[in-house]
């Protein structure tokens, strides 16, 4: 089957199997393996990408449901002069990542959260987290990172 | 590049750059094993036991290797057939000395008996891994299902079913240490004996990336290269080409680019490593093989399972007089990997940081029809600890005694240091009554009746509990060597393996720090045994203690080497040169720096290539002696006795860990293990059916992972006492939190629920268990 869909802002065409998730398009048939699999049951979250400006598990969306929709992914972050966002530059002050595997589903969930709550308390942010695993972190420094993003990007009135 | 770095810049021991590490992984452009792709990559899958015990009568693969797709179809037979050998144990007790044991040796696929749910019986490769997965359904095994043991008091009971004939009773080894005759003999003088029988649940490690594998094969040369998430790339090389595919070690290259986590589970290779090869060469083709969760966690080596009786003698004054412990530890169905270093370890670090006049323990290692378990971050020293810790709270409560007072008492003071334990060790270093009163201090212990006393206002028992512990840091020996380019950069060439533990950052850190080079020309390499010429990885927090020597003994030596050269340079005596303050010094003010000397080290005439051409060097560190890491950690929680939930409000952890190299890669490297801890201690459980063997915890939907609002904010504070026997003075820090959480919570969650008449629960203190304990207890009382 043919699924037209936008990454990263690129329009790209391509040709997946109605069984096909929407992880898989990215990562099999795009090559953009930063978006990872950690599980099947949509436990882990390392998956997360942005749907249409929502966060999603990619492993959640059969790839032919994302059909002309727009997809941001963990490579598409950053600015085109390859400037980090401050939810990547928050990660690495913060020692938030030590894996790494982690990493991409985590800064697509921190980033949605702060879109809908711009300063959010730890609670809500270890709340918002309860669909990411990680195993390295304990979770201490990424919760500490999204909330310096916050205050940052409160600041500069992001 | 790290952006607050200057690229001429020198870093120091003790700060905490950006990591070198981190661009990568934030951009989406790590490159883990799942990621690499290869043209004309076939993919593979295995066939799982679905019985816990069974023999093989026979198995149909005909009807498989059919289906659409598929390439080859693999099996038991298949591997007999072509001389394949099986996985043998890394090591056993006889080894070192012990008793005799039985040593297993697990085959690539079995052929003849399956002995645990997620044994591997075929392996499929197919075009796509849904073909893979669709043929796996065509084989058709008959089973003839044999009983099963999954419990260490059903292993050891009378009758039990045998799960190797070799091992009557499903006793596969066991260890002792200490002194029984004296330890007898200190019990019969006891004013107060302490008992207690404690379960350590089985865990699951469950990096979130899974392990898996991609073999290759080139019939022009006759060689393999398997890339897999592993943790020590030249001891899986060494195990795969000598014991199970007799081949040279020069035509195994083994790749292990990033890593996802391993926590000790990847530090051994697996069947699947073997059969992606195997499949490789009878393909021709690349063979991956990425598992689903499911199958990861049936067939990761699992951790912990041990069932303890131990036993504390104290006199009137609460001075300890001696410990006793009977201990039985679950090997699962075959002996791997470091499987014996958890049943070892379990039994030495039970003394811990206390003054223990006579120590007996035994620990025995059973077979049961599970996964077989394997070293997981502490490898027996969260076991041990649990053991000690639990026992001296326990002893507190029954003598009426604050547990912090009780530990006062028995701590090893500063002044009895070297202090040699009864089951080998030597402690150098340590200030462990300094740590308990900081610990204290920082958890505010002082006004903890006020935050108790409000939390009985409303309905809640709050509890307190300290988990102390001592461990050892490193194992084995290995070796870093540091090489120059013509450019004066500097390449790092490790035989250790970070997969989260920032080794990329940390060592050029140290070696911009002792030659003055710049922290951002320092490369890191690691990971493939054609890179680097040997090295056994990382696991019990090693890397450390064991890089930084070694690297130091390399820049040394680079250093020395360096000095006629830049004697040449400066044109002066190589006696009139000395390197300080990070630069070659001669008469006269004349300064080289290490890079500029490199640069000339590569000249390819005149007077300066007689000097040889370049400058590089390497250094091997082994661990002996070892070094004792060790800290105080405090947690409090508070449990709602309405739902049994523990929640957990505080949590202290003050770690020694010798020398600080980088602050927040150790305090980062603190929260991950108490979040292991917490897991172990509040959800974590690997379960099987005590009948059938079948797994119930099997997806991330039935095994308890800990969350983000599972894990409390952390008080973390690192005490640098500087280790005697390693000139870098590094102590270790991976394992710090795993080790003393389970225990800290644990005593928490006790001194909780003593107050409504429970005395003991095991873990994972679940909110069901604590409620049915609470119901339990309340009846009880009533009776
Ligand atoms: S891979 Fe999507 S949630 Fe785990
Ligand atoms: S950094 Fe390793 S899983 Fe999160």
């Amino acid at each position: 089957m043919r699924v037209h869909i936008k990454v990263n802002q690129v329009q790209r065409d391509c040709e997946v199997e109605s069984r096909a998730l929407l992880s898989d398009l990215l990562r099999d048939n795009l090559r953009l393996t930063g978006t990872h699999r950690g599980c099947d049951t949509a436990q882990c979250g390392a998956c997360t990408v942005h749907l249409d400006g929502v966060a999603v598990k990619s492993c959640q969306v059969l790839a032919v449901q994302a059909d002309g929709s727009d997809v941001v992914t963990i490579e598409g972050l950053a600015g085109a002069d390859g400037q980090l966002h401050p939810m990547q530059q928050a990660f690495s002050e913060c020692h938030a990542l030590q894996c790494g595997f982690c990493t991409p589903g985590m800064v697509m969930s921190g980033v949605d959260l702060l879109r809908t709550h711009p300063r959010p308390d730890t609670a809500t942010i270890r709340e918002a987290l309860e669909g990411n695993l990680c195993r390295c972190t304990g979770y201490v420094n990424i919760v500490e990172a999204i909330r310096v993003c916050a205050d940052r990007m409160a600041a500069k009135g992001v | 590049m790290n952006p607050n770095v200057q690229k001429s810049s020198v870093v120091h021991i003790g700060d905490s750059p950006r990591r070198v590490e981190d661009h990568k992984f934030l951009t989406g452009r790590g490159q883990y094993v799942d990621d690499l792709d290869f043209p004309s990559l076939v993919y593979g899958v295995p066939l799982l036991s679905p019985h816990a015990h069974a023999r093989i009568v026979s198995i149909d693969v005909s009807r498989a290797r059919q289906a659409p797709g598929v390439l080859c179809v693999l099996t038991g037979q298949d591997a007999i057939d072509e001389g394949l050998g099986g996985f043998p144990p890394l090591f056993m007790p006889e080894d070192m000395g012990g008793p005799k044991g039985y040593r297993t040796s697990r085959p690539v696929l079995v052929a003849d008996r399956v002995r645990h749910v997620g044994d591997r019986v075929a392996f499929v490769v197919a075009e796509t891994a849904d073909q893979a997965r669709d043929a796996l359904d065509l084989i058709e095994v008959d089973y003839e299902p044999l009983p099963a043991v999954v419990e260490l008091s059903d292993a050891s009971a009378e009758g039990a079913p045998q799960i190797w004939e070799g091992a009557p009773g499903n006793r596969c080894c066991m260890v002792m240490f200490g002194n029984e005759a004296a330890t007898t003999d200190a019990f019969a003088a006891a004013a107060h004996v302490t008992k207690l029988e404690l379960l350590n649940n089985r865990v699951s490690a469950n990096s979130i990336e899974p392990r898996c594998a991609i073999g290759r094969y080139s019939g022009v040369d006759d060689t393999y290269i398997l890339y897999s998430s592993l943790q020590n790339p030249h001891g899986a090389r060494q195990m795969l080409a000598q014991a199970v595919l007799k081949v040279e070690e020069i035509q195994l290259r083994v790749v292990s680019p990033d890593v996802g986590g391993g926590f000790g589970m990847k530090a051994d290779p697996y069947p699947e490593d073997a059969m992606v090869l195997w499949a490789a060469r009878r393909t021709g083709r690349p063979v991956k093989w990425v598992p689903t969760r499911s199958e990861s966690i049936a067939t990761d080596n699992h951790g912990r399972d041990q069932k303890v009786n131990a036993e504390m003698a104290l006199d009137a004054e609460g001075r300890i007089l001696a410990i006793r412990m009977r201990s039985m530890h679950s090997f699962g169905a075959y002996v791997m990997s470091a499987a014996v270093a958890p049943l070892t370890f379990a039994v030495r670090f039970v003394p811990s940081v206390y003054n223990v006049p006579s120590f007996h323990g035994v620990n025995v290692a059973f077979f049961t029809n599970t996964c077989p378990t394997g070293p997981y971050r502490g490898a027996g020293r969260p076991e041990a600890t649990y053991v000690c810790e639990r026992l001296i709270d326990q002893a507190a409560h029954e003598l009426g005694l604050n547990p912090a007072e009780l530990r006062r008492r028995n701590l090893i003071r500063p002044d009895q240091l070297p202090y040699s334990t009864h089951t080998g060790f030597v402690y150098d270093s340590g200030n462990f009554p300094g740590l308990l009163e900081k610990a204290l201090r920082l958890s505010d212990e002082e006004s903890y009746p006020l935050r108790k006393g409000e939390s009985s206002n409303k309905g809640l028992l709050r509890g307190r509990g300290i988990g102390f512990f001592i461990e050892q840091g490193g194992i084995f020996n290995d070796k870093m060597t540091l090489r120059f380019d013509a450019s004066g950069g500097l390449t790092i060439l490790s035989g250790l393996h970070s997969h989260g533990q920032s080794h990329a950052t940390v060592f050029a850190q140290l070696v911009s720090d002792w030659l003055g080079v710049p922290f951002a020309s320092v490369k890191y390499l690691q990971g493939d045994t054609d890179k680097i010429s040997f090295g056994r990885g990382t696991y019990a927090a090693r890397s450390s203690m064991i890089g930084s020597n070694a690297l130091r003994i390399a820049a040394d030596e680079l250093i020395a080497k360096g000095k006629p050269i830049a004697a040449f340079l400066m044109n002066c005596p190589k006696d009139a040169v000395e390197f300080k303050d990070r630069l070659y010094s001669g008469p006269g003010g004349k300064q080289i720096p290490m890079t500029e000397v490199a640069k000339a080290a590569h000249i390819k005439a005149g007077p300066l290539a007689s000097f040889g051409v370049g400058l590089e060097a390497s250094g091997v560190w082994n661990t002996d002696p070892p070094n004792f890491p060790n800290g105080c950690h405090v947690c409090e929680v508070v449990i709602d006795p309405e739902t049994g939930v523990v929640e957990i409000e505080s949590y202290t952890a003050v770690d020694d860990v010798g020398r600080v190299l980088n602050p927040q890669i150790c305090e980062g490297q603190v929260h991950g293990g108490v979040a292991q801890g917490i897991g172990q201690a509040l959800l974590e459980q690997v379960v099987y059916d005590r009948e059938t063997g079948q797994l119930i915890s099997g997806s991330f939907m039935d095994y308890g992972m800990p969350r983000a609002d599972d894990i409390p904010v952390m008080k973390t504070q690192l005490e640098e006492v500087t280790c005697k026997t390693n000139p870098v003075g590094v102590k270790a820090v991976g394992e710090a939190g795993t080790i003393g959480a389970p225990a800290a919570v644990m005593n928490a969650v006790h001194d909780a629920l003593r107050a409504v008449g429970v005395t003991h629960l095991d873990m994972p203190a679940t909110p069901l268990r604590v409620w049915n304990a609470i119901q339990v207890a309340k009846v009880r009382g009533q009776s």
